[in-house]
């Protein structure tokens, strides 16, 4: 196990912080998005420390929250962004938006936004692995809400049975919906549950995301040497609402004040300075970069053509 | 009379059967507390009225939602549960086809159920197609269940009302568009049947029938024809199941035409069923075939224009209504 560059991990961070803050910003705008959008802002360790010790092959499967798992698994941003525009230019020909994006060209094969849907697929990928022998895993995204789903325990209790290669990801952000974690289970750590099912399962820092890696590279090669599957619980926190027509009235100032304090971008930073890998300089151009790529996709989402509406009877069938 | 949205009638609804009668109890997803504090939003203050012991708050979880409705229901509670889009439906669809539909036919007509699934539906919010797909006919089709579909805040308050008094499983489906556009609702204490359909504007040409949020754009068109000599009758289902046939066959008698107007895709859709009613009980009196109006057979796309393509427009009505006044008597 190679340590990932961390520079590299800090770039995705910020990448995916700095897309999803113009989404928001964007969002306010009238008349420039359809519909409301769901965002990551907060959780950005999860998705790069995951992707980071995955390969090209492996799949992921990915939830409403999704423009992290799918920036940090390699999408280009630019046909991201054109999706949720809705143009023709976009990942799924603008029949998607924000909410379900897939992105088959880097194995992120089905994002749903059905809570909990995503997570019998992600036995059926992986039992595709296990079937013809191929040395891939899935990584399967969910909050912690979708674990009350009656489709969790049966996808869990199906891949523990099988021993299928498969992590499941269980991103808890503290809230599902307007409900804290409290309000909506007893269970105080969701990894708990998969004892239930004779499966493994780590609780990590899900804002630190050099942990987040070596916890999902571990549990990768368990999954390749046929140990799987495992539940992996990364705590961390959704710094804004649900979503952008949340109002946000539950959620207490001071808890979202702490939590920033506890930024898994200003963490990594920090220490790749700390440790001179990194200058105020590098940082600079770093997050200059970042931001011009976004601008330039919002550019070429802008730019890019509507679909002709004769488009929408296209692609029903195989 | 008070102009209200739906959002706010199918509020008042609540509150008021809720305080007169304690057995009635709400229970669904950010119902007392919710991501929007929207006063639009039908469930709105609730939680401050009625307090946890009756307005829950439930995981993500809609099997066990729906199936909490129908096993407080045949304790003699009267529950009013939410599945948040028509489209999670399918999650909980076991415990409300299967069971809700079928359990008082399984204890030989010894048990009742009396029990209301609220669920949003409709296109035109730019959430994709798994938030907003149509499948009341689907509903429909499942013997043992009453299905509910109101286009106008008056209907949607006093359909509800009826929902919850009724003693049977009612499926109450809610445009969310609708949530937001005003009409006049009585101050007084009133229901409407369920199983009745309304003739909204009366017309001697054509008979166009429709349901939920298509009854606006039936509305317009209807007004545009009337200033070319086209007199339009416009009868609202409000109702699917029971459907209302009188009222169907007898504007179709005056008229001798039929278009059916729905959201829903085309194929399968409820459209269909009155389209064959007509035929079975009205062939005679039809001057020309009948025509239906719905959506394309896709999923609602996301794209904006892509989604405006997808709903049925004012511009269809107009044009389907112009040909069929040309069609000869077959
Ligand atoms: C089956 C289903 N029920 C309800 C919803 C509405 N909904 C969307 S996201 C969400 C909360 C999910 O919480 P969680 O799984 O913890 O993910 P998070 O939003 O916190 O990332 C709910 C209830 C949905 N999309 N699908």
């Amino acid at each position: 196990m190679e340590n990932p560059n961390q520079v590299v991990l800090l770039e995705t961070m910020l990448l995916i912080r700095r897309f999803e803050e113009k989404l928001e910003a964007l969002s306010k705008e009238p008349g420039k998005l359809h519909g409301m959008m769901i965002v990551c802002t907060g959780q950005e360790a999860v998705a790069a420390g995951v992707s980071a010790a995955l390969e090209p092959q492996d799949v992921i499967i990915s939830n409403h929250r999704s423009h992290g798992h799918l920036i940090a698994k390699g999408a280009e941003i630019n046909l991201l962004m054109a999706e949720i525009y809705g143009k023709r230019t976009g990942y799924n020909k603008g029949k998607s938006g924000t909410l379900h994006i897939a992105v088959p060209e880097v194995n992120a094969l089905c994002t749903t936004t059905v809570v909990g849907g995503g997570i019998p697929i992600a036995v059926g990928t992986a039992f595709a692995a296990q079937y013809e022998n191929k040395d891939f895993v899935t990584v399967c995204y969910f909050g912690n809400g979708a674990a009350d789903e009656g489709s969790f325990h049966e996808a869990l209790n199906l891949a523990a049975l099988w021993n299928l290669p498969v992590i499941f990801v269980c991103e808890n952000n503290v809230y599902s919906g307007a409900q804290r974690q409290e309000e909506h289970t007893r269970v105080k750590d969701l990894a708990d549950r998969a004892a239930a099912y004779g499966m493994a399962s780590q609780i990590v820092d899900g804002n630190d995301v050099q942990r987040v890696y070596e916890a999902t590279a571990e549990a990768r090669e368990k999954c390749l040497a046929g140990d799987g599957p495992i539940l992996l619980e990364f705590k961390t926190y959704r710094w804004g609402g649900h979503s952008t027509t949340d109002h946000q009235v539950y959620q207490p100032k001071e808890e979202i004040e702490q939590w920033k304090q506890r930024c898994p971008i200003e963490k990594l930073k920090k220490e790749l300075l700390g440790a001179g890998v990194l200058t105020e300089a590098t940082w600079q151009q770093l997050n200059e970069g970042v931001m011009k790529q976004v601008e330039q996709s919002v550019q070429f989402a802008e730019e890019s053509p509507w679909p002709d509406v004769t488009e929408a009877l296209e692609d029903i069938f195989a | 009379m008070q102009q209200i949205t739906m959002g706010e009638a199918v509020n008042q609804a609540l509150r008021e059967e809720m305080r007169r009668d304690e057995q009635v109890f709400v229970a669904g997803e950010g119902i007392g507390v919710g991501i929007h504090s929207n006063p639009k939003f039908p469930t709105f203050g609730l939680l401050e009225e009625f307090g946890t012991r009756r307005v829950k708050d439930t995981p993500v979880s809609e099997a066990a939602i729906a199936g909490l409705a129908v096993g407080a229901s045949v304790m003699g509670l009267r529950p009013v549960v939410e599945i948040m889009f028509n489209p999670f439906f399918t999650i909980a669809a076991d415990q409300i086809v299967n069971h809700a539909a079928k359990l008082r036919y399984l204890s030989g007509g010894k048990s009742k159920f009396p029990l209301v699934v609220r669920m949003k539906s409709g296109s035109g919010i730019g959430a994709g197609c798994q938030h907003s797909h149509n499948l009341e006919a689907w509903l429909a089709h499942c013997p043992g269940l009453k299905v509910v579909m109101p286009g106008t805040p008056a209907d949607a308050k006093g359909l509800l009302k009826s929902a919850i008094r009724d003693d049977n499983p009612v499926i109450f489906i809610e445009d969310m568009i609708l949530y937001f556009v005003p009409g006049p609702v009585p101050e007084e204490d009133y229901s409407i049947p369920i199983g009745v359909a309304d003739v909204k504007k009366p017309g001697g040409d054509v008979t166009l029938v429709t349901w939920s949020k298509m009854l606006g754009a039936a509305f317009k068109a209807a007004a545009k024809l009337e200033q070319e000599g086209i007199s339009v009758e416009i009868v609202d289902l409000r109702t699917l199941v029971p459907l209302d046939e009188e009222t169907i066959l007898k504007s179709v008698t005056k008229t001798g035409r039929l278009v059916v107007l729905h959201e829903a895709t085309r194929t399968g859709g409820f459209g269909g069923e009155i389209a064959a009613v007509v035929a079975e009980k009205a062939f005679a009196q039809l001057k020309a075939p009948i025509k239906r109006i719905a959506a394309p057979d896709i999923p609602v796309p996301y794209s904006k224009p892509l989604e405006e393509f997808y709903l049925p427009n004012e511009k269809m009505i107009i044009e389907s209504i112009r040909a069929i006044m040309q069609s000869k008597e077959q």
